[in-house]
């Protein structure tokens, strides 16, 4: 009775193997998806020595030893050896008793069959397998295993790579303030150093206090409350060129200023608001930038009433593509995904001639997210 | 017409807490405004709209009730709701706002990077909220009945209907303006008519206690060999563990904390609020003292709960006692109003994020959906339960949400912030035992099926045991799992005891 219930369930005893050997797959990939360490070595190697079935296992960068797992930890010593003659010649390499020598009787480990561990063509370490026969089967899986591993060391570069790239982007945002502006801004203040000598102090101070904050070196995150003062100081320096053809709305929930969002998040909405409402159209352009409290989250809204865009360029422009005039956008948008998931993505409802209004939607509280 | 001074105190107040919510925040600012329009909250505004969402229909009109039937014994009740803030001043205040945590789920996934520890977190806001809900739709119940006639059945239905219209349309947000309004409207409704009462009670020739009450038993609480004397000091200490560890799980006043930029504005505020609730609760043992001279046949009839509601009618006959009665109805109206509707965002805010708004068969709700949905969960629930479960005493409930909140989120809250070796198993393990231990004596009192004696007294005030024990598992088990302690305890722990101001790499 149960035998019939597991065989219908489980399926024939060759499933049920693979089913195991699945499952420690599934279980070494997460740790080796951070990339080879110490750390990610240690707790992959249990699962790893549990699909191929050997006494003993190690895994080690091109210099030696990251984690052993089984018996005969005496022969720990004998592993950089076998990584210096492997890597000469790549692939997969056995070894014999004369590679091993072993004083201890009954030492079940006798040979080895060592495997390279390769991302991206260059050999990042080895895999080796020891076990008291050599057998052809040995050899084989373990280079299976050996190249399993691999594809998840790619996926952990992979995703280290995209990390570095998201990074640098942010970088490039803060590079990024345009020189446009800054020019614009230095000319509009130039105008007032004759007539306004006041005036054009306080701008060239709030010029110098917007370069600090947006060149800011340390953390990803800061309050909605600085961000805003940052929009602030942007704001009255394109007021003081466009004086009042730039109308602004605000309305701000006091509630959310506390609220933690990525570093120049708002900033460059605001900037492409004013250039979509103002730069290429004639008249004054009107500017709403409000804040509400929606309970565990904020909703921020950046609108304006210019010459509105065609949906589709948007959408490519979150998509990501670089030859877009809105270049922020996609860069805001990755990044708000980045940190709080795809749910908290930027939402454009825009249209030629009916302006163009960003929302951006930030939790109150996410892990690992703070100011 | 008795009723109507009653009913048009109900309309005013709802009108009024709209229209601030809806026209409070929508000034228009040009840019020379905008550093008012980015100021954050100031600890005082934020304050008052702790002490608006925080004083409930038990503090309104639960403690008169109580002193009007016990005694001077009930006045732990009010003390014990105001030291909670000095407890959550000096231990919680400034950490808890410096972890980022918005609610106590978050707190707990900040603290232990564990989905597990925040779903039983989860449950325990749903848990509390609901049981601070019920009470609240009970004393709305009342009041309806005594200002309007109407039967009791009428008033939860009605006010749930009202709070659930009003927390899904988006219009009773919790919006700081209009919890900040709602205190001062609570204050003055209390403070002026107790001013009339306590001079027409100068004008009678300053009469005591009627001779019902006179012979009430006083000074049980603290005499622990007199006859039942070691159960009345056992329900003091009791309710003393309950209200003062109590405060700090409650869903919707943590909350609040979040608005504070910063833990040193977090500690002010907490101090305001400590000077607001002090000042409140000195007014309703005014109408619990004036109630033994004049209102002795309430507590005869076990409607004890409407004394301040009635109080004014039967001191002072006439236009003036229908007005200060329209004046009481409205602090009592706005009292559920704020408190129901902050605890049914709170409630409903965390089933959206863990409950309704999961994936279900391949299916998500949208977000706004899933918080409707949380809500009509958060209203309907306490609205049956006030419907169906016996009548307690409003204070009484609250004081079991309160125990329950002080055996669970107290330990959770005070080790987290204060001991590094604090792991998810030992939290589980102590949420678990602390929620089981005081849910089993919440059950037990609501279902009456403890015994009398002093089974019955364990029941009904179960922090005195629930909460040691909950601090001692967790204590516990986190020993027992010393290895676990989460790898980044240290970092938070820096993150949360460091000022801000002092510049320092909180990574």
């Amino acid at each position: 009775m149960v035998r019939a219930w597991r065989r219908t369930h489980l399926g024939s005893e060759a499933d049920r193997a693979t089913f195991r050997a699945l499952h420690s797959a599934s279980l070494a990939s997460p740790a080796l998806r951070e990339g080879l360490t110490t750390g990610s070595a240690e707790r992959s190697i249990r699962h790893l020595r549990a699909l191929l079935g050997t006494p003993a296992l190690a895994i080690t960068d091109t210099a030696g030893l990251l984690a052993w797992d089984g018996t005969g930890q005496h022969h720990e010593d004998q592993v950089p050896a076998l990584v210096a003659a492997t890597l000469e010649r790549g692939g997969t390499r056995g070894f014999d008793r004369a590679d091993l020598p072993c004083q201890e009787a009954g030492c079940p480990l006798r040979t080895a069959v060592v495997s390279t561990l390769v991302v991206e063509e260059r050999v990042v370490g080895t895999l080796q397998a020891f076990a008291p026969y050599p057998t052809a089967g040995l050899a084989r899986a373990n280079d299976e295993v050996a190249q399993w591993v691999s594809g998840q060391l790619e996926l952990a570069e992979l995703d280290a790579s995209r990390t570095r790239l998201m990074e640098a982007e942010v970088r490039a945002l803060r590079a990024q303030i345009s020189p446009h502006f800054i020019y614009n801004s230095l000319g509009a203040i130039a105008s007032f150093v004759r007539t306004d000598p006041d005036r054009a102090r306080d701008l060239l101070l709030e010029f110098a206090d917007f370069t600090r904050y947006s060149f800011r070196r340390h953390g990803d995150f800061t309050t909605l409350a600085e961000e805003l003062r940052s929009v602030e100081r942007y704001l009255l320096l394109e007021q003081a060129r466009f004086g009042d053809r730039l109308q602004l709305t605000l309305g701000i929930a006091p509630e959310v200023l506390p609220v933690a969002v990525p570093f120049l998040c708002i900033q460059p909405l605001v900037e492409n608001a004013v250039r979509h409402g103002l730069e290429s159209a004639e008249g004054v352009g009107h500017i709403r930038i409000t804040a509400h409290d929606r309970g565990q989250e904020c909703v921020i809204e950046v609108e304006d009433d210019g010459v509105g865009e065609d949906p589709e360029k948007v959408r490519r422009a979150l998509a990501g593509d670089a030859s877009s005039d809105s270049v922020g956008l996609g860069n805001v948008d990755a990044r708000l995904r980045n940190a709080f998931g795809d749910d908290f993505g930027l939402v454009v409802e825009t249209a030629p001639g009916a302006g163009t209004k960003v929302v951006v939607r930030v939790p109150k509280f996410a892990p690992g997210v703070h100011p | 017409m008795t009723s109507v001074p009653g009913i048009v105190a109900v309309v005013v107040v709802a009108l009024a807490t709209l229209a601030i919510g809806t026209w409070g925040l929508r000034v228009s600012r040009t840019t020379s405004d905008f550093l008012v329009a980015s100021r954050s909250v100031g600890p005082r505004l934020n304050a008052s709209a702790i002490g608006g969402e925080y004083l409930s229909a038990a503090s309104f009109l639960g403690v008169a009730g109580l002193v009007l039937t016990f005694g001077a014994d009930m006045l732990w009740y009010p003390i014990g709701w105001t030291a909670g803030y000095l407890v959550l001043l000096v231990l919680v205040a400034a950490p808890l706002r410096r972890s980022g945590a918005y609610t106590l789920p978050d707190f707990a996934e900040a603290r232990f990077g564990s989905r597990h520890v925040r779903s039983v977190c989860s449950v325990l806001v749903v848990a509390i909220g609901l049981l601070y809900l019920y009470p609240q739709f009970q004393g709305a119940g009342l009041t309806l009945r005594s200002a309007v006639g109407a039967p009791t059945w009428v008033g939860p239905v009605i006010v749930g209907a009202v709070v659930l219209a009003n927390v899904t349309s988006g219009g009773m947000r919790s919006i700081t303006f209009v919890q900040a309004f709602q205190y001062w409207l609570k204050l003055w409704a209390l403070l002026l008519p107790a001013a009339v009462l306590v001079a027409v009670w100068f004008s009678d020739g300053r009469p005591g206690a009627a001779s019902s009450l006179a012979g009430a038993p006083v000074g049980d609480w603290s005499a622990p060999l007199a006859s039942g004397g070691g159960q009345g000091l056992y329900v003091t200490y009791s309710l003393i563990v309950a209200t003062f560890l109590g405060t700090m799980g409650l869903p919707h006043v943590v909350v609040r904390f979040y608005t504070n930029p910063d833990g040193r504005a977090a500690r002010r505020t907490t101090l305001v609020v400590l000077a607001l609730l002090g000042l409140f609760y000195l007014l309703p043992p005014v109408y619990g003292a004036l109630g033994r001279a004049y209102a002795a046949e309430l507590a005869a009839a076990g409607r004890s709960d409407v004394l301040v509601l009635e109080l004014p009618r039967l001191m002072v006959p006439g236009l003036l006692g229908d007005a200060l009665t329209g004046l009481v109805t409205a602090g009592a109206f706005a009292a559920f109003l704020s408190t129901s509707s902050g605890l049914c965002i709170a409630v409903a805010g965390v089933l959206s994020q863990d409950v309704t708004g999961r994936p279900w068969r391949g299916r998500r709700l949208a977000g706004v959906t899933a918080f409707r949905l949380g809500a009509v969960v958060a209203v309907v629930v306490p609205t049956l339960m006030a419907l169906a479960a016996p009548h307690v005493g409003v204070a009484r409930a609250v004081g079991l949400a309160f125990a329950v909140a002080a055996s669970t989120f107290c330990p959770l809250l005070l080790l987290g912030i204060w001991w590094r070796g604090l792991t998810a198993a030992g939290a589980v393990a102590g949420l678990a035992v602390g929620g089981l231990g005081s849910g089993a004596a919440v059950l037990a009192t609501l279902t009456a099926a403890a015994p009398a004696g002093w089974p019955s007294v364990l029941l009904e005030q179960p922090a005195a045991w629930s909460v040691p024990l909950a601090f001692a598992t967790m204590v516990g088990v986190s020993l027992a799992t010393r290895s676990r302690v989460p790898a980044h305890a240290g970092r938070f722990m820096v993150r949360l005891h460091t000022p801000e101001a002092l510049d320092l790499d909180r990574g």
